[in-house]
């Protein structure tokens, strides 16, 4: 079997290692061998030489993003590192399971991340939903503090960090970096404007390293075990495992980790069971609810960053939503639209105003309502909505499933407006 | 009136942030926790303890979905209306949860029992539908299992 260095220590059910079964089983060793025999800027090379790719969505590379970080005495202080675990993105439920399988793994992976950019304050940002996740991380930090691998001087290294966790009161847009940040300074979890880059200037104005909590789980084993290692548990360029998940109608819905490239076929046929019986695939999301639908005839391709966008669609946060053949296209991309219009924090008027027209147009076709000329006016939007037309990623993601199912399922849409109904209800 | 505990647990939120403002989330949280919402009087009393306008302090209780501004019942049950839970029958056990309790989402019901609100993806799609009453979370739901679940809260 595969190796699973972010998995391999989770035992369902049986609750996370507390920090002595953390360290047995090689725990700290990472951050013991950063601190002592590293300097930040190694750390920092170490990562960019694994090809560490950011999970959180985009897939933006790690190493690349600190080393926008000033460095050097004259570099503005704090610095801060955040966390992101607002996993709000629709059929994504990767992080819950790390967070509540290991959360002193986040936690080295984060003093590790801190000591590269030296930042002094770190924030473990979490949707107020993940009950198990807060206390985990609260009994973890009290831990980690008490050991002495938190506070000041850590292992007698110079190195001070402080940790805090913040648990959201709910919204999407906290996920999105700037949004996070203003949602940290007490804030309405609007976007800010880029640049500065939040790694220049992001929370009051420091700099600040926003990553996913996945992409923190890697670092200590790349430390550990040295980048040639990280890339080799890979099939693909680009570096370590993944964790994928399925969901929808299939056998067996869950969360694994596999050599990152494994293809959506093995994914779906050996780790989730393929189809429950009576029903076939009829598409599928990639990453999330803000990626593109991709078909059966993408079955083989590979689930990274550039094979995914390569067949027109991205791997986004790399669990896959199924779409089947008893379920009516346009009711669930009505379902995906109705999420993206309530969670846009209505700061510019394309998407505020955009998404609530396309979920009451798409409703309107659902219910037997619509015209053809419905159809022009989704079109208009997936053009208005584009990246780069409105102030965050939000509304752009919301159109890959829109502007795709519309290409993919015009027959289904066309059936709708022609019925006058629903040919699923 | 704010409680003293209240006050007391607030100020010592304040006092681990970075300002005031970073605390005000946390402060809405911490007198919901005991009072299910924020009304508007409790909303100008905290806005008078933390020296922040109460538009201010407003402004961010309403952006927020888990900060409520409108009286909740005993019990506050999210259900998850995301893709992967459409996809697994939410919408039939939203409606029979609708029925049992005779509330709409968004409504309370009239021995102030429970809230129903519809709510974003809980991330647990592996084990749709999935809701979340008060603190638990109750996945792989079939609306005949409604009746014990909701039994367990008085
Ligand atoms: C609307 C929106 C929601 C997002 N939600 C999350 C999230 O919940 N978790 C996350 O890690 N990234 C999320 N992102 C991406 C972040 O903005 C950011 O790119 C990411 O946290 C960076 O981490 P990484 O470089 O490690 O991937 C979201 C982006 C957008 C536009
Ligand atoms: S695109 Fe939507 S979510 Fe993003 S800033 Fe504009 S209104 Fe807000």
């Amino acid at each position: 079997m595969a190796e699973r260095p972010l998995t391999g220590d989770i035992r369902p059910g049986e609750g996370p290692p507390r920090l002595t079964e953390y360290e047995r089983r090689g725990g700290y060793a990472a951050l013991k061998k950063a601190l002592k025999q590293m300097d930040p800027a190694g750390v920092a090379e170490e990562v960019k030489r694994s090809g560490l790719r950011g999970r959180g969505g985009a897939g933006f590379p790690t190493g690349a993003k600190w080393s926008f970080v000033p460095m050097g005495t004259d570099a503005p202080e704090p610095k801060y590192l955040v966390a992101n675990g607002d996993e709000m993105e629709p059929g994504t439920f990767k992080d819950r399971y790390l967070l509540e399988g290991n959360p002193h793994q986040l936690i080295e992976g984060m003093i590790i991340a801190a000591f590269a950019i030296q930042a002094s304050v770190a924030f473990i940002f979490i949707r107020e939903e993940y009950r198990e996740a807060c206390a985990a991380l609260t009994r973890a930090l009290a831990e980690a503090f008490a050991a002495g691998y938190l506070g000041g001087n850590i292992l007698g290294s110079g190195f001070n960090l402080d940790m805090k966790l913040h648990v959201s009161a709910g919204r999407y847009m906290c996920g999105e970096e700037t949004g996070l940040i203003n949602a940290l300074e007490g804030r309405r979890a609007v976007p800010r404007w880029k640049p500065p880059y939040p790694q220049t200037a992001g929370l009051w104005g420091k700099p600040t390293v926003v990553n996913n909590i996945e992409t923190l789980c890697c670092v200590p084993h790349i430390v550990l075990k040295g980048a040639e290692y990280f890339k080799g548990l890979s099939r693909t360029g680009e570096g370590g495992t993944k964790l994928y998940g399925v969901s929808g109608k299939v056998k067996n819905p869950g969360c694994w980790e596999l050599p990152m490239g494994t293809s959506i076929r093995e994914i779906l046929e050996e780790h989730a069971g393929g189809m429950m019986g009576g029903f076939k695939l009829k598409g599928l999301l990639p990453g999330g609810a803000s990626t593109d639908f991709l078909l059966e005839e993408h079955l083989d391709v590979n689930m990274d960053f550039e094979s995914v966008a390569k067949a027109g669609s991205r791997m986004g946060t790399g669990t896959i939503i199924v779409l089947d053949d008893r379920t009516c296209p346009v009711g669930f991309i009505h379902n995906l639209q109705k999420f993206f219009s309530r969670e846009s924090c209505g700061w510019c008027t394309p998407c505020r105003e955009g998404l609530a027209w396309v979920e009451k147009t798409l409703a309107a076709i659902e219910e037997g309502r619509g015209t053809r000329e419905d159809i022009g006016i989704l079109e208009f939007h997936v053009r208005l909505l584009a990246p780069g037309r409105t102030f965050c990623a939000l509304a752009p993601g919301a159109m890959e499933p829109l502007g795709s199912g519309l290409k993919f399922f015009r027959d289904d849409f066309d059936r709708h407006i022609s019925a006058p109904s629903c040919p699923w209800r | 009136m704010l409680e003293e505990i209240e006050m007391r647990e607030i100020d010592e939120d304040r006092a681990r942030c970075h300002n005031t403002r970073a605390g005000m989330i946390e402060a809405l949280k911490i007198v919901q926790r005991r009072r299910g919402w924020i009304s508007d009087d409790v909303l100008y009393e905290l806005s008078a303890h933390l020296g922040v306008p109460p538009g201010e302090l407003d402004s961010v209780a309403t952006f927020y979905n888990l900060i409520f501004r409108k009286p909740v019942g005993r019990h506050r049950i999210l259900i998850c209306d995301s893709v992967t839970c459409w996809v697994m029958g939410e919408e039939d056990l939203k409606r029979r949860l609708s029925e049992k309790l005779g509330i709409a989402p968004g409504e309370t019901t009239r021995d102030g029992r429970f809230t129903l609100v519809p709510n974003a993806c809980l991330g647990v799609c592996d084990r749709a539908p999935a809701i979340m009453i008060d603190d638990d979370l109750h996945t792989g739901l079939t609306p005949a299992q409604l009746d014990a679940i909701l039994g367990r809260y008085e």
